[in-house]
């Protein structure tokens, strides 16, 4: 039952992801993802001084907001006083981050956090973390009711916004002469990000955040040049790595998000390999040329 | 209190090998920094300090040691493995670059988070501590790490000196070096090796999310201040040096203070306050100067017309209303008496009763600023063939930019005209 459930969890994990790292890929903004995934750190401490409890609520709300402004800092350095967008992230999410390890050092005494726990969170907790109801009735992980509806939201907000995403993404000087708001739905993109990097931190820590946002959707992008298909296959990508890394941890006895992350690698080694049209196996032997009559 | 003196007498025999070793990190990642920012991928610093980890780990497992110069030397096989690899996948694929980092990063650290837990659940006494190379504790530099920091510090600063044309060709302009010669590739990879060395050693200082900060803040604040590489490297050190030492002595006056999160913070207040207030580049430098130049448009303005005013009757000295002068041109009745505050300041025109009169030195410019306009409007006629009614907006804009030595080649040009296409004359 426990597998069923840290599955589960990094199941829906993989799939808010992955549906919203299509977009961060495509927009040459794959590294936003990991700057918002560290840069919450601060906003999650304050939410914990400020309330005194590891309560979820005040949480997301705190790290998410920290994230709207982390996305907020990198475009203002970058429009305003022109630093180049790389130097840009990088100084804002360090910057961030140092200033959450500071805080987490001053109310030591209070605060039952630490770096390790945002770097490499633990899913094989996830199952003891039950959420019983007043009535004594036991509905599963804690952790599976909040990224599950995280998941409902990310699904929605792509279902409904699919075509407003689909083009600020692909042709942002189209989409504002059709009067889409590309700023409203950059910021929209990015907060989506930042909930679903806050909600998830907590079970599968950053790295597999970001390994989810990252990985299957640049596999998915190496199979397929149909971006519906390329939504789909990186949520099935990434929940075979949530299943197929649960079992390469148990069996090395080792960190199960370490595990996912490694095996959406691994994914990706394979279709950088053998995909059918883009893979490099492939195009060499494509490149042998044909004997001549 | 005797614990007081003991601590604090301990702390600082150690405190000068923790300011000197986070002097060295600091200047030495900044001057790699550099160069990988210009190179516009100043965030490959972050997946090679992820990428140590798994390195880190292997190194333990074959050795079964932790003997600092085997695990430095894992990590840096396996963070020099990590830029070939996001080299090679950019390369070879459709992925772009800052994807291919952020796989790397991301996939390179999954793997060493599941060798170190590995190894932790295996029992073995000797792991304990190992990850204490990942969050970096510059608090506990001891002198054997001091000397390691020292020969890669020098190593970097040399290798800077010694390539420094070459590296320099190689972030402004790599098909020009290509050209003329040089081993592109061999450079590339020399400079992929600096950054790998800066990172391996200071991730021990500042922990694996931070080191990013120590290769692109003091780098991205220097850029504000200088177009000029070398200063720009030597700013760049100096800042990071300053953090460094600044970041020691906070965490010296309040030991439960990290030293790596303090260098950072400081270096990022350095950067954003370089990014607001640098002269030239800065954001509200620019923002000052675009001010400055509206004021002076507006004071042209005016000054130009009271005197086009003056001209039906060559009467350039009697006081004219604030009114008169909306009547020729709509600017808002503030920003005219806020303009002829200035200019009464600055003695162009005096205030009399109501009403506003031009100084000699007032007339002067206003003439100027008329002159300019005119002799544009006919340049522009005369030699572009532009039709005359089509001339006045870009003569609007041009006549507060033309400087005497322009003026006198126009006057040369056009052959000192006497009229304007509107057959105004030419003051």
């Amino acid at each position: 039952m426990n597998a069923f459930w840290i599955i589960l969890t990094g199941s829906l994990v993989a799939t808010c992801c992955s549906l919203l790292g299509c977009y961060l890929i495509l927009r040459r903004m794959a590294m936003v993802g990991d700057a918002v995934s560290h840069a919450v750190l601060p906003g999650i401490v304050i939410a914990f001084l400020v309330t005194g409890s590891r309560d979820s609520v005040p949480m997301l709300i705190g790290a998410g907001l920290l994230g709207v402004l982390t996305t907020f800092l990198i475009e203002f350095f970058h429009r305003v006083a022109r630093v180049q967008t790389d130097a840009s992230i990088g100084v804002t999410f360090t910057w961030l981050f140092a200033i959450g390890i500071i805080l987490i050092s001053m109310f030591a005494g209070q605060i039952d956090l630490d770096q390790d726990c945002v770097l490499y969170g633990e899913i094989a907790y996830t199952p003891i973390d039950l959420w019983i109801s007043e009535d004594g009735w036991i509905l599963g992980p804690r952790a599976v009711w909040t990224v599950g509806s995280v998941a409902v939201v990310v699904i929605l907000f792509i279902y409904l916004g699919y075509k407003e995403l689909y083009l600020t993404a692909f042709d942002a000087a189209y989409a504002a002469s059709i009067g889409i708001s590309t700023s409203l739905w950059y910021y929209l993109l990015m907060s989506a990000v930042s909930l679903t990097t806050v909600a998830s931190f907590e079970s599968v820590g950053a790295i597999l955040v970001v390994a989810f946002l990252v990985a299957p959707p640049a596999t998915a992008y190496l199979l397929t040049d149909n971006f519906k298909t390329m939504l789909l296959l990186s949520v099935v990508i990434g929940v075979v790595a949530s299943a197929a890394g649960y079992f390469l941890a148990v069996w090395l006895d080792g960190s199960i998000a370490g595990a996912i992350a490694t095996v959406t690698g691994l994914e990706f080694l394979l279709a950088f390999l053998f995909s059918p049209s883009r893979g490099i196996w492939m195009n060499r032997r494509k490149l042998v040329p044909s004997p001549i009559n | 209190m005797s614990d007081f003196t003991e601590f604090f007498s301990f702390t600082d025999a150690n405190v000068r090998f923790v300011a000197i070793g986070s002097v060295l990190l600091a200047s030495s990642s900044a001057v790699v920094g550099c160069f990988t920012l210009l190179r516009k991928r100043a965030l490959v610093g972050d997946a090679v300090a992820h990428a140590v980890l798994p390195g880190v780990c292997l190194a333990f497992m074959l050795s079964g040691t932790k003997n600092p110069l085997v695990l430095l030397l894992g990590a840096f096989i396996t963070g020099w493995l990590s830029l070939i690899v996001i080299d090679f996948i950019t390369s070879r694929s459709r992925i772009k670059e800052d994807t291919a980092i952020g796989l790397v990063l991301s996939v390179f650290f999954g793997i060493g988070i599941l060798l170190l837990t590995s190894i932790q659940h295996s029992g073995n006494a000797a792991q304990s501590g190992l990850d204490k190379f990942l969050f970096g504790n510059a608090a506990a530099l001891i002198g054997e790490d001091l000397i390691v920091f020292s020969v890669v510090a020098l190593l970097l600063l040399v290798c800077t000196v010694v390539f420094y044309k070459e590296l320099m060709l190689l972030c402004f302009d790599e098909a020009y070096a290509r050209t003329i010669g040089y081993p592109v590739r061999a450079l590339e990879l020399l400079l992929t090796t600096l950054t790998v060395f800066a990172v391996v050693v200071g991730i021990q200082a500042v922990g694996v999310v931070l080191m990013a900060a120590m290769l692109i803040t003091p780098a991205a604040a220097a850029r504000f201040w200088t177009e000029n590489l070398r200063l720009m490297l030597v700013l760049a050190a100096l800042m990071g040096a300053f953090s460094g030492l600044a970041g020691a002595y906070v965490s010296y006056t309040a030991p439960s203070m990290p030293t790596g999160p303090w260098i950072v913070l400081i270096i990022s207040m350095i950067a954003i306050s370089s990014f607001a207030f640098a002269p030239g580049k800065g954001w509200v430098s620019r923002i000052w100067k675009q001010r400055r130049n509206k004021a002076r448009v507006l004071e042209e303005n005016l000054l130009k017309l009271m005197y086009q005013l003056g001209e039906p009757n060559q009467d350039y000295y009697s006081s004219r209303n604030v009114t008169d002068i909306m009547e020729r041109r709509q600017i808002p009745k503030s920003e005219i008496s806020k303009g002829l505050r200035k200019l009464k300041r600055e003695g162009y025109v005096v205030k009399d009763k109501n009403a506003w009169v031009l100084t000699r030195q007032g007339q002067t410019r206003g003439m100027r600023v008329v002159r300019l306009h005119r002799l544009w409007e006919l340049y522009l006629t005369q030699f572009l063939e532009l039709a005359s009614d089509h001339v006045h907006e870009d003569a609007e804009t041009i006549e507060h930019i033309i400087t005497p030595e322009l003026e006198q080649k126009l006057m040369q040009e056009l052959q000192y005209p006497v009229l304007d296409p509107h057959n105004n004359k030419i003051p």
